[in-house]
Formats: C-alpha cells, structure tokens, sequence
C-alpha cells in the first residue's frame, strides 16, 4: 500500500515524533506549511492546522496515556488534495462507534470534540483502530478555490 | 502561550496570547486555579483573547473547565476579542452559547 500511495503522490513529507504534547504544535505548522503547496485559503489553512492539532492530541492522549510512543504522520498531495495520514502504535480504540459521539470523553475537561473537528475540516476522514495494535487516522481536504478553477474551466470550455 | 492576570474589584481579567492547546492548556488552567483560589471573592472571569492565534479541542475542554469553576461559586464568564481565526471552532463547539462573547473587557466587567 505505501509503495501504491507513494506512486500517485505529487510530493509527500512523512515525520516521525514522539508523542508529547510539545510536539503537537510543531506536527500542525509543518503540515500548514506542506499544505500551502495548494491553494487554500487562510481559513483552511487554520482548518487544517486545527484537524492536525486534534488527530496528533489524540495519539498523545489516547493512544499512549500511560507512556510514550512513536506518532508518524504523512502528508501527500494527491490530485490537488490535501491526504494526511496519522498514526500511532498505541492501545487503539475498542469501540469506534462510541468513540465518534459528541459528548464522548474519557476526561472531564475534554469536550470529545476532537473528531467532530475533524470531520467538520476536513473533506472525509477515515479511522482503522485495534485494540492493542494502534490507530491510523486518514483525512482528506480539496482546496475550495480549485474546484472553482475547474468549474470554470468547464464553463468556458463550453462556451468555445 | 502567555497569560497576563489582573484582578479588577471582584472580575479577574485574563489575557492570553499565542495558542491554548494541549501543551498549554495545563498551564492556563493552573494559573487561572491558583488565582481563584487565592481570590475567593472573585465572581466573574474575562478572557481577553486578542493575542489569540490558534485554539483547539484541548484548549476549549480548559476554557469550559474554568466556566464550570467560577459557575461553581455562582460567578459569570466572558470572552472577549475573540479572532475569526478561531471563532469557528467556539461556534462549532457550541461554547459561545454558554459562555458570552463581548466586544470590549470593559463591557464584559459592566455586563450582568
């Protein structure tokens, strides 16, 4: 699968860190700094800053809550799109259902929200869990400006 | 992130600057705590986030944390300058329902 991945990526950064919380920012500004190739807007930039921020927080605090772990988290541009991967090797989810309600959170002062902020940035996004085994989280964000482009150029192909 | 503290009659002001997440967030949540504990008598928190570029899931778990401490004590809570950077994810979250959003510190310490 990677080797398929890597063939129908334009241009990928792949970083491998260790899952504290120091790390969580640096993980959103490189991959801000990544996804600026294509033309998004601020807005989605600080989307994709803010679904970047929650899938790293949640290896940290979920996928290895009692230690410290590897988080690898790759970034492709795939047909004008954004594909982020992040992953850890940690407990993994036993209940994914349960896990993607709102008001679910194993902290009080967390608010469970960091799935919701996921989906609502991002395009589609995509979890695989196993107990024991670790989490992989895959989202995909298309700058709105360029399905503009496209709009456009159909319409003026039609007008030729 | 940085955090400035002023204690102004019974309102505490508090004004952050840089970015409330899960590396930060521990520590606005102990300053904050340390103050209210050490002010008892203090009954509505403002938070001035002007210098606010960037908040997440983390960072509004602690902001919501707060606004549970001081209703606690039968206080109010404010927010303040809030950045359109960051305004989505308070709508989102629902958290401008629950903790109001004033224009000025001066309007939030005069609102009731």
């Amino acid at each position: 699968m990677p080797e398929q991945s890597a063939t129908r990526s334009d241009n990928f950064v792949q970083l491998t860190f260790l899952s504290k919380p120091e790390n969580v920012a640096f993980a959103r500004v490189a991959i801000a700094a990544f996804a600026a190739q294509l033309p998004f807007t601020l807005e989605e930039i600080d989307e994709i800053k803010v679904a970047t921020s929650e899938a790293v927080s949640n290896c940290v605090i979920h996928g290895y809550p009692d230690s410290l772990g590897i988080v690898t988290l790759r970034a492709d541009l795939v047909d004008g799109s954004l594909r982020l991967e992040v992953k850890d090797e940690g407990v993994g989810i036993a209940d994914l259902a349960a896990a993607k309600e709102a008001t679910f959170s194993t902290d009080p002062e967390r608010m469970g929200l960091g799935l919701v902020f996921m989906e609502s940035f991002m395009d589609e996004m995509h979890i695989e869990s196993a107990p024991g085994r670790g989490t992989t989280v895959v989202m995909t964000k298309r700058p709105t400006s360029s399905a503009q482009e496209n709009v456009n150029d159909r319409q003026s192909d039609h007008e030729l | 992130m940085k955090l400035q503290l002023e204690k102004i009659g019974r309102t505490l002001v508090a004004r952050i600057s840089g970015e409330l997440d899960l590396e930060s967030a521990p520590l606005f949540r102990e300053k904050i705590d340390e103050a209210l504990l050490e002010y008892e008598m203090i009954n509505r928190l403002v938070l001035n986030l002007a210098e606010v570029d960037f908040v997440d899931s983390s960072g509004l778990g602690v902001i919501l944390g707060r606004y549970k401490k001081i209703r606690s004590r039968m206080g109010s809570m404010f927010l303040v300058n809030v950045n359109p950077s960051v305004a989505k994810v308070f709508e989102l979250s629902g958290l401008f329902k629950i903790i109001p959003a004033k224009d000025s510190e001066q309007e939030a310490i005069q609102s009731s």
